[in-house]
């Protein structure tokens, strides 16, 4: 039978070299860089195709985007659910194929895509079709036409044409024409512009993408107008008359058919949840080249589902915010109200940033303390009275909010990130405190937490730690390690050396 | 710049630090299980009633909210009276009344309170104000104790307690702690109250120790320390003994009062004893605690534990 502690010892030595070797092996074999060096966006891309059963069998059809502009399409995933899947290549274009013969309920399938613009280059060259020529009621013929006459006499070619066409379709624009076919046309924009182009005799064809936003769920599919001027293709965007591709657009397709096609089923809608990674770029490289090969990378937090990728992201910096407490209790011992009240503070500095924080936080307590006092003298039960301190502090919250906002500091706002329980308790705990161990004590814990709090928020703010902590999410295991051995550390802390200072030499 | 002692210095004197209590006997000699013996001090006064170890007069106890109305008819005919949570931690929460003054209580510090002060304190205390992790708690209505006239010029205000840390039965190390006005009446050291070291053979005072420095006399009453000796010190230290087979918690802190007229009584029990007797005493608890298992090893016979100790801890 072995003592606790060499058990203790053997199964933390397991569980860093576990860790340890993990992260060396992805470092010297899958070449993941150890330091955090260039960084570049990664979108997560998440295709969601929902749709109710209808009678026969049923074929989805997803047309696949493709790398091109500078997007490198770097990984991806899809989910079938119970369907036969099949990927369909035709020249080189790719479309994804589900199919079943029966379907009884509603039933949603998912495509991931994750996508780094490498390069800012613009759409390759192709050649042009000759514009169609739309097909419309003879009062819109009219207008259109009146609509070209109007643009034409102000414009000098191709580009200038379609931008003041946007200009006169967009929301608050006063041409007459303009507005009669918006309100004759039932389906969007750019559909007008690009019947307006084609009787104009412009080459024009849609871009169908994402606008891209962090965090978005529930996008849809947007898209940009493309047109010849007879050299090159000029994109523009229908939603500001801008030529030229915009920032954060991913192209899904140019030209073509609709990207979605249901058979089979009915209220089909195609929806994108997104999120942005900062990855080191050797890390999308690797992923790139050799995503297939390595089952490890199906290991890692990059395959789970957009949403989880977010949390995560600060989940996995909560162990590293934990070894320092265990490290400034037991090792230096730093007194804290709480184990867990200096990471929670050290979390909402993170979202607030460092100093802003401190202040909203000791701001809010101090406010508290004072109300908490008043509120003693009134004898009401222990309950209560916590309640009565937590409304309290909701209160200051939002008198604090608005307030800033009032006054343009915007920053302020987020003092919501602060929670609001723990807040309570904070007062609640520094002002029994107070009352009982006086003023002095107030501060060596407080004061011991706010700092636990700070440290513990510059270890998880720091690069280099939160792309370890990310990359080689492993390295969780190592800490366990380290945590498990600390707790059977004998040896004295730092503040009793202090303690017990004039008894090391005396006999 | 500030001083610290060198870890090796501290070692070689044996001196004991938080993390070894807790891992190295805390955890290991103190059954999680036999906690709520010594935490709720109803709990511990039942089981030393019925082994026959002296404790102080329970004049009653307050459950319930509704019974706070009649808190003044349970105090009706008591002079003086303490008032404390069942469960409260490190001293808080208690309520001591030497006296009355018509209608009016006279505190220790001799404060005069209302009855409805009262009142509100034992309602506190029932809300979990003072106790661990703020749980509900109960009021204990005890005797007011009348404290040794020898111990009574080494105390400002409170009542002087002695500190006696037993292992397996084996009293180690022990200390009187004596309130001063730098501490508000309290025996807690950190806040200004003075440690005084004892030798276990004898209860004599070897040092005391007030903010980590040493010192001659009390600070308030200007008693002479050197002069200090226990009554009824053999006593002291079989109560203390006693409670570790009371508990079955190996590692504890019996906190014991002088009775001028009972003598040695024991106010509450300490799971989680603190560090500061080793300043009191200047000496460190590592040494003495190997001794202590050694003689535990050596023999079960309760007095003969006390003898041993009594001869292998003489200072």
């Amino acid at each position: 039978m072995v003592s606790s502690r060499t058990r203790i010892e053997i199964i933390s030595g397991l569980l860093i070299l576990i860790g340890v070797g993990l992260m060396l092996y992805k470092v010297f074999v899958l070449g993941f860089p150890l330091a955090p060096g260039e960084y570049r966006d990664v979108w997560t891309i998440e295709g969601k195709i929902s749709f109710k059963p209808a009678d026969g069998p049923v074929e989805v059809e997803l047309k696949l985007p493709r790398s091109q502009a500078g997007w490198e399409i770097v990984d991806e995933h899809f989910a079938s659910s119970g369907f036969g899947f099949d990927i369909r290549q035709h020249d080189d274009k790719r479309w994804a194929v589900w199919s079943r013969s029966s379907l009884e309920q509603p039933t949603t399938l998912y495509y991931k895509a994750q996508a780094s613009r490498l390069s800012n280059q613009g759409l390759p060259e192709r050649a042009p079709r000759p514009p169609v020529e739309p097909m419309l009621e003879t009062d819109q013929l009219a207008a259109t036409d009146r609509l070209v006459e109007v643009i034409s006499a102000k414009s000098s070619g191709p580009e200038r044409f379609t931008a003041l066409l946007i200009q006169s379709l967009l929301p608050g624009a006063s041409d007459p024409d303009a507005q009669f076919l918006l309100s004759t046309w039932e389906e969007e924009r750019h559909r007008v512009i690009l019947a307006v182009l084609g009787r104009a005799g412009i080459p024009a064809n849609e871009i169908r993408g994402i606008r891209l936003e962090d965090g978005r769920r529930r996008q849809t599919l947007s898209a940009l107008i493309e047109i010849h001027n007879g050299k090159d293709w000029v994109v523009f965007d229908p939603e500001t008359a801008q030529p030229g591709l915009p920032e954060g657009f991913f192209v899904w397709q140019r030209r073509g058919k609709e990207i979605l096609s249901v058979v089979g089923a009915r209220d089909s809608r195609l929806e994108f949840a997104l999120v942005s990674n900062s990855l080191p770029a050797r890390t999308v490289a690797v992923m790139g080249d050799r995503a297939e090969e390595i089952a490890l990378l199906d290991f890692s937090i990059y395959s789970l589902p957009v949403e989880q990728q977010g949390v995560f992201k600060g989940l996995l910096l909560i162990p590293v915010a934990a070894l320092v407490v265990v490290i400034m209790r037991l090792l230096v011992g730093i007194s804290t109200s709480g184990t867990f009240m200096p990471i929670l503070i050290a979390l909402a500095f993170m979202q607030t940033s460092l100093w802003l924080g401190l202040a909203i936080f000791l701001g809010l307590v101090s406010a508290g303390l004072v109300i908490r006092s008043w509120l003693s003298h009134m004898n009401l039960l222990l309950v209560s009275r916590i309640s009565a301190v937590v409304i309290v502090v909701i209160f200051l919250m939002a008198a604090l909010a608005i307030l800033s906002y009032r006054m343009g500091l915007d920053q302020v706002l987020t003092v919501t990130y602060f929670p609001t329980i723990i807040l309570a308790w904070t007062i609640e705990r520094m002002s029994i405190l107070w009352e009982e161990e006086g003023p002095h004590e107030v501060l060596v814990q407080g004061g011991g937490s706010l700092l636990v709090a700070v440290l513990a928020y510059a270890a998880m703010s720091s690069k280099l730690v939160s792309h370890l902590t990310f990359n080689f999410p492993e390295l969780t295991l190592s800490l366990l390690g380290i945590i498990l051995l600390l707790g059977k550390y004998t040896g004295y802390r730092l503040s009793e050396l202090y303690r017990f200072r004039n008894m090391g030499d005396a006999g | 710049m500030i001083s610290l002692a060198s870890p090796a210095a501290l070692r070689r004197r044996g001196i004991m630090g938080m993390n070894e209590r807790n891992v190295g006997y805390i955890g290991r000699y103190n059954p999680r299980r036999n906690y709520p013996l010594v935490d709720n001090k109803l709990k511990t006064k039942q089981a030393a009633g019925d082994l026959g170890i002296a404790v102080p007069a329970l004049h009653g106890v307050v459950q319930y909210q509704h019974q706070v109305r009649k808190v003044t008819t349970m105090l009706e005919g008591l002079d003086g009276f303490v008032i404390k949570p069942a469960q409260g931690s490190g001293g808080k929460g208690i309520l001591v009344v030497v006296g009355r003054h018509g209608d009016r209580y006279i505190k220790s510090s001799g404060q005069e309170i209302e009855a409805d002060e009262v009142r509100r304190h034992v309602s506190n205390v029932l809300a979990g104000l003072h106790s661990l992790g703020g749980r509900n708690d109960v009021a204990m209505i005890e005797a007011l104790i009348d404290f040794d006239p020898e111990l009574a010029e080494y105390s400002y205000e409170g009542v002087p307690d002695l500190r006696v840390i037993a292992f397996r039965g084996v009293p180690v190390m022990a200390m009187m702690r004596c309130a001063t006005h730098d501490s508000d009446g309290k025996a807690n050291l950190h806040q200004g109250a003075v440690g005084v070291g004892l030798d276990i053979g004898s209860g004599r005072a070897v040092r005391a120790v007030q903010h980590g420095q040493l010192v001659e006399r009390h600070p308030d009453t200007g008693a002479e320390f050197a002069s200090l000796v226990i009554p009824h010190w053999g006593q002291v230290l079989d109560l203390a003994a006693r409670c570790v087979e009371m508990t079955g918690l190996q590692y504890l802190g019996a906190d014991v009062v002088l009775d001028k007229h009972r003598g040695p009584m024991l106010l509450e029990l300490n799971a989680r004893p603190g560090l500061a007797i080793q300043v009191a005493n200047q000496a460190g608890l590592r040494h003495r605690l190997v001794v202590a298992a050694q003689i535990a090893e050596q023999t079960d016979d309760h007095d003969t534990r006390i003898a041993l100790a009594r001869k292998y801890f003489a200072g």
